[in-house]
């Protein structure tokens, strides 16, 4: 029996199940297939650069449910005032004019030996090489009192959109001379420097609106990314503002309860005005539904981002375990470009080269004070490691960290225009 | 006032340039010359300048736009040239106010000069190397690239332009396929000199940028000529 991908796609569930039997490349195109699962930095790049550079020779779909993506990174940004909503939102119109198949559906089964995705609209696609970038989801339980249906009370904005614009309406609401407080997350999670831009981007707002207010953080972590820089920008722009309360003051006993907008910290319990609960992470839930984790993450080899698990199942970014990178949107972007390539080559015998990996990450302190941390990768036999890096440092110009700041910006306007077209 | 002391203080441009600058509406060349730092990295201008991110401005006033031979203009800047677009005085102002504002496509990813004195002084400092080749003064070139110590041989290195497409990857992530320059610089159409001399220079730390002494210095010679091949014949839209 010939398939005809686009009917097939548009078949009932019923009809696709009955035609759920293996098929590689057994459409009447002919061409080797990639499902790509997620439409971030990682998925959205690797969708974009298996389309562009095989210029047609590879079908690639792209399986992502919402129709507007909010990056996570500058949504602290956009919680501090320096950006809309709308600056960090980007649609797939360019993708899919640039020849991807964009289909908005959560992707809810992987079956390896058939090579199919299930989607929950009920859709089948089959593939000969699977990319999953799912980004990431909390661990249960992480923080005592806190779950998914407590999101509302208590937001994580660890996903960014309805839940970012969430918390922010509840800054801008807090009481005059209220609290913040944070729960940060413990390592390894998405964006070591996030949730102390967001403290500085928070503290930003208050400052300007509500300046007797106070930000309790309650931290795992004995140290995090960037500290010495937060820790000076913080005593030089909201002195007497922030409380950061480490591991060795107890920041990792914590409990929340959302009904009573209360955290208790070392035995201590406090009543908050907003509580940002950002919990330990894991891998995007399909990641888990592929078997391709190992505990909280996907292991990957460095040389083409493949999972340890099947060789034809890729995972980028935050969900990957990797070796040495972060969990950014910059080190996905650069994942993708590797696996972009070994995929290309795998399926159509264009040439694969070396892989070569790299990160920044700006974090905004105040108005025209940005700084930022970076480095060099390669891949080993046993991971992505690191080979040269840089940070900025703590006393430096005016002049410099407004220029960091400004770098940033071209950095988003880059990587947006490098992942969406 | 501020022009009656720019006209004041314009003799030697006056009188180089004769009677024209009496009937242009130009500004203070020696103010000129100092905004024309903001210009230099991507235009050369004086004695022997060549084509480097952007056109050579030697010759600029009365010619056509998009006409200097052997520089890749944007098709739409070569929309407006078949258009009939020449650079005069008035043109210039436009152009430089906001260039995007007469191209909206051009490949000049500079936000514009907005104070029209600083057009004015700009453009006669410009105006010097244009009446006639003979004019052009007994300045150094503004480009740097001949200033340099590399080995005869890495400049003469042909890259592989497959490969640079590849490595140009790890460029992408900040410096924008299609040239646009908000923050971060554009590098597409860089001359491949240029651009070899300059990942030398930021692999060797003689360039101050941290991001840039980091990724050029995982760079070898091969690969610097690879992404100066890829970069330097990219095709725009």
């Amino acid at each position: 029996m010939k398939l005809n991908r686009r009917l097939f796609l548009g078949t009932s569930a019923a009809v696709a199940a009955t035609l759920s039997a293996p098929m590689v490349r057994a459409d009447g195109h002919g061409k080797p297939r990639v499902v790509v699962i997620g439409g971030g930095a990682g998925g959205a790049t690797a969708a974009r650069y298996i389309a562009k550079d095989s210029k047609g020779a590879v079908d690639v779909t792209l399986v992502e449910p919402t129709r507007t993506y909010y990056t996570c990174f500058f949504s602290n940004l956009y919680l501090g005032g320096f950006k809309s909503i709308d600056d960090i939102g980007h649609t797939y119109g360019n993708l899919a004019a640039a020849g991807v198949n964009v289909v908005h559906d959560w992707a809810v089964g992987v079956d390896r030996d058939a090579k199919t995705v299930s989607l929950a609209g009920g859709a089948t696609l089959s593939y000969d090489k699977l990319v999953l970038s799912p980004g990431i989801d909390f661990v249960d339980g992480a923080v005592p009192g806190w779950d998914l249906s407590a999101q509302n009370a208590m937001p994580h904005a660890y996903k960014a959109g309805s839940q970012t614009e969430l918390l922010k309406a509840q800054l801008a609401a807090m009481p005059e001379g209220g609290t913040f407080a944070m729960i940060a997350p413990p390592n390894p999670y998405r964006c070591p420097p996030g949730p102390y831009e967001r403290v500085s981007m928070v503290a930003h707002f208050l400052k300007a609106n509500n300046p007797t207010a106070k930000i309790i953080v309650a931290d795992p972590k004995p140290k995090f990314s960037k500290m010495a820089l937060f820790q000076e920008g913080w005593a030089n722009h909201y002195e007497g503002m922030i409380d950061w309360i480490g591991e060795e003051f107890g920041g990792g006993e914590v409990s929340v309860d959302p009904a009573a907008m209360t955290v208790t910290i070392d035995g201590e319990e406090t009543k908050v005005d907003v509580c940002n609960v950002i919990p330990a992470m894991k891998a995007g839930r399909i990641a888990d539904i592929a078997g391709v984790t190992d505990g909280n993450w996907a292991p990957v080899n460095a040389a083409d981002m493949s999972t340890k698990a099947d060789a034809d199942i890729y995972v980028l970014g935050d969900a990957s375990q990797q070796g040495d990178m972060p969990k950014s949107g910059f080190s996905a972007n650069s994942q993708a470009k590797v696996c972009a390539n070994a995929v290309r080559g795998a399926l159509t015998g264009s040439k694969v080269f070396p892989a070569r990996f790299s990160n920044t990450c700006w974090s905004l302190i105040d108005t025209n004070d940005g700084v930022k941390v970076g480095a060099t990768y390669e891949a080993t036999p046993e991971k992505i490691a690191k080979v040269d890096g840089f940070i900025s440092k703590t006393g430096e110009s005016s002049d410099v960290r407004k220029a960091t700041y400004e770098e940033s910006e071209g950095w988003y306007a880059g990587i947006t225009a490098d992942m969406f077209g | 006032m501020a022009m009656t002391f720019a006209r004041l203080s314009m003799t030697a441009a006056a009188l180089l340039l004769g009677t024209m600058a009496a009937a242009e509406d130009l500004g203070d060349p020696k103010r000129g010359s100092r905004l024309y730092q903001e210009c230099r990295s991507c235009h050369d201008v004086g004695r022997n300048a060549k084509n480097k991110v952007g056109p050579h401005l030697n010759e600029l006033f009365g010619r056509p736009a998009a006409s200097v031979k052997g520089f890749k203009y944007s098709r739409s800047l070569k929309r407006q040239a078949a258009g009939g677009l020449e650079w005069h005085v008035d043109t210039l102002h436009t152009f430089l106010e906001n260039p995007r504002q007469m191209a909206s496509g051009t490949r000049m990813s500079y936000r514009g000069m907005k104070a029209q004195q600083d057009r004015a002084d700009l453009l006669a400092y410009l105006r010097q190397f244009s009446d006639n080749p003979a004019n052009i003064p007994e300045a150094d070139p503004t480009a740097s690239a001949v200033d340099h110590d590399l080995a005869p041989e890495i400049p003469a290195l042909k890259g592989d332009p497959d490969y640079g497409e590849y490595l140009s990857g790890e460029c992408t992530t900040c410096h924008q396929a299609a040239g646009s320059d908000e923050g971060i610089p554009s590098i597409v159409l860089w001359p491949e000199d240029d651009f070899v001399i300059a990942m030398h220079a930021y692999k060797s730390k003689k360039r101050a940028h941290p991001v840039m002494q980091m990724v050029a210095g995982r760079l070898g010679d091969e690969e610097i000529a690879a992404l100066a091949a890829y970069f330097g014949a990219l095709e725009l839209e």
